[in-house]
């Protein structure tokens, strides 16, 4: 039975943990995602979940001490933020290539600089070639079903890639808002045992792991890794169907907010999506025909099914909270544009960056999008294709 | 599944290697003639060695064998005739040969 | 939007302004409503100025940016009426509570020529008489509850009470404290 609760972003992502009570978590403290190992280890402390957690020196060593736990055979995770995950970089591609179906609790923050400790999506989009599939969330509802979801996929036999689970610093990490909360046993079932084919400390059975790789091999398992990508795809797919039979929660690559008939769409990722459904909402009941494609699964990037959604749309705004600096849009942008041409789908784009650093992002905001796109439209007025949106000037 | 080394090379397509090149195995090295690389061959003499030992365990390689705590001739399989052995043995009992 | 309160607080960092914005999402949440409570976070300094946010609503709440036009506006500090414009923005059908031990006439001056509802709490009083130290969240809460009518005040007592006895399990002593300041507060407020 679901149980009704109000909880941060930060607090249900640690209850998920407990319930899922994984072998090893090694974790080294940074702002928004410091409450994470903190929560947890206070549950360890209070005899509510037997996770080994291990207080690190740094990121780059937390994270290289999941890798080795999980290669040792242990379900494990850890959790970070902005700089924190940027000291992890070499270790996330390490991950990856040795398929280590670990999972990291990500609390969306900005890199630096300017110095700031606010939201953005600096740190995942900069992690997003690192061959992790990587899941945004909503809110704190999104955070905690996400990673109920997390190692089913990761630890599937197709896939064994590490997972990402992202939530917005402090927008959702710090407030407290409304949650519906599975039963330990529940989750538990879902979850099920960590059970590895092949593991370090398996006596009598040895393996190596991450051994030197000449070219003649390297190339050859880079595919590998990316086939497991794509596998992905049809697995987090399963995992979500599995999920909304358990909760009654529905889960995709993405969430088609009010798009049946929607000229104009804003694709966008995270807590803002939440902002432009109530602007949505409001343009509906003025007439507008406005939706929301809220993308949820970034990685594998599912480029088809989004150019499917947006076929019939007259344009299309696409949000990035992120700056790429290739002084031509943002991740988000490029890739959902290259999609687009890819499938044949011509639609008329405009590339926002917007909420750098904490900047807020208003239901007003996105009144303006819209407008910007009708304007485009049905006057045909040239408008920027990459714009800040936001930005005092 | 485990992993059989002598069933992959450097002509197997991707399909046919393991997940994160990982080997589900091990001592798969004793499959891989790595003598053939030898440009300077050690030789044992019997006649002046004492049996003290010092060889085996500086050997990279493993490639003395002993056998009752007495140690045998080179696997010359195996052997990349680096000279170390020959360094440590104090009684002149490994003489490096040029070639193989 | 239509049945969303939307609260700001202005604290000062370490005055618990953030602790009583969760609060009053903790009891609303109780009493069946959706929630929202959350800060805007700087770099956190004792003394300095900061906002607290909560959303109230019978329907679910989606909208994650701050709070621009408040129905109602809680100071916890009254030195920062001279520091921070706290009325910016507030709905000329909304209110706001200053805690001050001054009259209304003497704040409203101070408000930037805001044409609703002006209430004084001397939260510090009440507190000290209660507590026996300066504690102002409490009081405030109760005020915003009052001032608000986000929810019937005796359910807000009950769930008050069941709150703090979760809360301050191992410091019962101070709950009957806590609990005598957000009955004096709705007593000072009249309400």
């Amino acid at each position: 039975m679901a149980k009704r609760d109000r909880m941060s972003g930060n607090e249900a992502v640690s209850y998920a943990i407990r319930q899922i009570n994984p072998d090893v978590m090694p974790a080294f403290p940074i702002t928004p995602s410091t409450e994470i190992p903190q929560m947890v280890s206070t549950y360890i402390a209070n005899g509510q979940m037997d996770t080994e957690f291990i207080p690190v020196e740094s990121e780059h060593s937390s994270m290289s001490a999941t890798i080795g736990a999980e290669a040792a055979g242990a379900r494990s995770l850890t959790a970070t933020s902005s700089a924190g995950l940027a000291l992890m970089w070499e270790e996330l591609l390490l991950a990856a290539s040795n398929r280590m179906p670990l999972a990291l609790a990500l609390v969306n923050r900005t890199l630096s600089g300017p110095i700031n400790i606010n939201c953005d999506h600096t740190d995942g989009m900069g992690a997003r070639d690192t061959g992790w599939i990587q899941i945004y969330s909503e809110n704190n509802q999104e955070a905690y079903d996400n990673f109920v979801q997390a190692y089913p996929i990761a630890e599937h036999k197709d896939v064994h890639l590490p997972i990402m689970i992202c939530q917005d610093g402090f927008i959702t990490s710090h407030a407290v808002e409304n949650i519906e909360l599975l039963e330990d046993e529940e989750v538990k079932n879902f979850v099920g045992e960590y059970e590895p084919e092949e593991f370090l400390l398996n006596v009598g059975k040895p393996i190596a792991v991450g051994p030197y790789s000449v070219s003649n091999y390297a190339m050859e398992a880079r595919k590998n890794q990316e086939i497991a990508m794509e596998n992905a795809r049809d697995v987090i797919l399963e995992v979500a169907k599995e999920f909304e039979k358990l909760s009654g929660r529905k889960y995709g690559f993405f969430e088609e907010y009010r798009m049946e008939d929607a000229d104009y769409v804003m694709v966008i990722i995270g807590s803002a999506a939440g902002t432009a459904k109530q602007a949505v909402d409001d343009l509906r009941a003025q007439g507008k025909k406005v939706g929301v494609l809220k993308l949820r699964v970034f990685r594998p990037f599912p480029a088809k099914e989004i150019a499917e959604a947006l076929k019939n749309a007259k344009a299309v705004a696409i949000m990035d909270r992120c700056e790429s600096y290739n002084a031509n849009g943002g991740p988000l942008g490029m890739e959902v544009i290259a999609g687009l041409f890819r499938n044949k789908v011509m639609v008329e784009t405009v590339n926002y960056i917007y909420g750098l650093a904490g900047r807020d992002f208003t239901v007003t905001d996105v009144y303006d999008i819209f407008g910007q796109l009708e304007d485009l439209v049905e006057n045909g007025t040239e408008i920027e294709q990459f714009q800040y949106i936001g930005l005092r000037k | 599944m485990r992993t059989d080394v002598s069933k992959i090379n450097e002509k197997s397509p991707h399909q046919d290697l393991t997940e994160g090149l990982m080997l589900f195995n091990a001592g798969t090295t004793k499959e891989f003639e790595t003598g053939e690389w030898r440009t300077n061959t050690p030789v044992w003499k019997p006649d002046v060695c004492k049996q003290c030992l010092l060889c085996t365990p500086v050997c990279p390689d493993s490639s003395i064998p002993v056998v009752d705590s007495k140690r045998l001739n080179f696997d010359y399989d195996h052997c990349k005739g680096c000279g170390i052995c020959a360094k440590a043995c104090p009684f002149g009992a490994i003489e490096m040969k040029e070639g193989r | 939007m239509a049945n969303t309160l939307e609260i700001r607080w202005h604290g000062r960092g370490g005055q618990g302004a953030k602790t009583a914005a969760l609060l009053l999402a903790d009891v609303a949440f109780k009493t069946g409503k959706y929630v929202q409570g959350f800060p805007e976070y700087g770099p956190e300094r004792m003394g300095a100025p900061i906002t607290a946010y909560n959303r109230i609503s019978t329907d679910p709440i989606r909208v994650h940016s701050n709070i621009y036009t408040p129905e109602l506006v809680v100071v916890v500090d009254e030195t920062l009426l001279h520091a921070v414009d706290v009325t910016a923005g507030l709905k000329e059908d909304g209110a706001i509570i200053v805690n001050s031990p001054k009259p209304v006439e003497e704040i409203k001056p101070l408000l930037n020529g805001y044409k609703g509802r002006v209430y004084t709490l001397d939260a510090r009083t009440i507190s000290v008489k209660a507590l026996g130290k300066y504690f102002p969240n409490s009081p405030m809460l109760a005020a915003a509850v009052a001032v608000s009518g986000v929810m019937p005040k005796d359910e807000f007592i009950n769930e008050m009470q069941a709150s703090y006895e979760h809360k301050f399990a191992k410091k019962p002593e101070v709950i009957e404290g806590n609990m005598n300041a957000l009955k004096m507060t709705f007593e000072a407020l009249g309400l």
